[in-house]
């Protein structure tokens, strides 16, 4: 008996790659996961970093797909060579910062590199014609196949019908009469399939399962590259525009307002590397300065950390300015009724 | 058998199951993992990753933000 062929399966997490993967179970192939961390993913950050939000149960829905399916899960960290799709896409980006057509050539590719490097014979993914307005169209399937170097070892089993054979369907690996030919936005053939294997409660995350598809996150990734002058990004910044009210109050500084205790904490971890404010004659939240303040800019932040704390409606309230070097001053300010808060201010 | 420690405190998941899993990498079968955590998420996530790849999970407990995970090689790996 011949060892079964092998594919390296991108999994989301959402019900399409899950499906995919089942696809190629149902055909004898020896299935592996592959899942990237970009920096992006809203994969429960937000979830695990808000109090409110700890009582829920909480799970990496890639690692509970691949649970669902039986399979090894290996989640790759790309955070530093994914800078470029994000900063310089060459197809350019969707409604907001979404790089999704170089983004899917780049994971592809990497797929790519793992499946060289461990022998295996070809990639699933779950795209379907017409799911997705840039990356997921008849026309640029071709160029995701062509520029991540998968060529035709790049199978995808929902939509494969629709699309010329590939390598695995060639060589009689897998059967092209099992595969399927989903096209477009309806959900209802994935959700009978879904049902027909028995998955419930699986993920379907408005958006997707990436941050830059959000029209608020994109606005404050934007604000963050046209302030600092230049189009890059560390970790920690994108991790900090997840988390918090952000308000621009003037050019040359914006603040980061905790909104509950667990934002407060991770915040807290951040705060001897900006200016930071929290009130200390009532409750309130940790206020991260980032950029630069002149005394009158100190004074506007520290009305704007009242503002959100329990002395809102106090005629004074007292806070702390701690500068980077952990030097302390105290500011009694009045809080900054809210009507005198521009929208504009918030990010 | 040698035992090994990990430190994945302040970050979040997945962070702490790629750390686990890339230090898995480099050990022993039998070697035991103690990975020492603050995301509550690693507590259900460093166990499924070792139910999908074969390895033990020897313990795995919360004490206030604290999220302390051991992990036992497995003997009959062949991968990570």
């Amino acid at each position: 008996m011949t060892d079964p062929r092998k594919a390296v399966a991108l999994i989301s997490g959402g019900l399409d790659s899950l499906l995919a993967a089942r696809l190629m179970l149902d055909q004898g192939i020896h299935v592996e996961g592959i899942n990237f961390f970009t920096g992006f993913c809203v994969e429960g950050h937000t979830h695990a970093i808000r109090k409110q939000h700890r009582e829920r149960p909480k799970r990496n829905n890639a690692l509970w797909s691949a649970e669902q399916l039986g399979v090894k899960l290996h989640i790759i960290e790309v955070i530093e060579e994914y800078k470029q799709v994000v900063i310089n896409p060459k197809h350019g980006y969707g409604a907001h910062l979404n790089p999704c057509l170089d983004c899917k050539g780049f994971m592809v590719g990497k797929a790519r590199e793992w499946m060289e490097a461990h022998g295996f014979d070809f990639i699933v993914t779950g795209e379907v014609i017409g799911q997705r307005p840039n990356s997921q169209r008849r026309d640029t399937m071709p160029v995701v196949a062509r520029e991540s170097g998968a060529f035709d070892r790049l199978l995808r089993p929902l939509s494969a019908r629709l699309l010329p054979p590939t390598l695995p369907e060639r060589e009689g690996w897998v059967d092209r009469e099992k595969l399927l030919d989903l096209n477009g936005r309806n959900r209802k053939p994935q959700m009978a399939l879904a049902a027909h294997y028995g998955f419930h409660d699986y993920a379907q995350p408005a958006g997707g399962c990436c941050f830059l598809t959000d029209a608020n996150y994109s606005r404050r990734l934007s604000d963050l590259w046209e302030t600092r002058g230049t189009k890059q990004y560390e970790f920690d910044d994108i991790m900090l525009l997840k988390i918090g009210r952000h308000l621009r109050p003037r050019p040359h500084f914006k603040l980061i307002v905790g909104r509950e205790e667990g934002e407060n904490r991770f915040l807290a971890g951040y705060r001897r590397q900006f200016i930071h404010l929290s009130a200390v004659s009532h409750e309130g939240p940790l206020v991260l300065l980032d950029g630069e303040a002149a005394d009158e800019d100190l004074e506007l932040a520290a009305r704007i950390t009242a503002r959100f704390g329990q002395g809102r409606a106090a005629e004074r309230v007292t806070v702390e300015v701690t500068d980077r070097s952990g030097g302390a001053r105290r500011l009694t300010v009045a809080p900054l009724p809210a009507e005198e808060i521009p929208e504009g201010w918030y990010l | 058998m040698s035992r090994h420690q990990l430190d994945a405190r302040h970050l979040l998941c997945p962070m702490p199951v790629i750390r686990t899993q890339n230090r898995i990498q480099a050990l022993l079968p039998g070697d035991e993992l103690e990975v020492h955590c603050t995301d509550p998420g690693a507590l259900h996530d460093i166990p499924a990753w070792c139910r999908l790849h074969g390895h033990e999970v020897v313990s795995a407990s919360s004490t206030g933000d604290a999220v302390t995970v051991v992990v036992r090689v497995a003997t009959n790996r062949d991968r990570a």
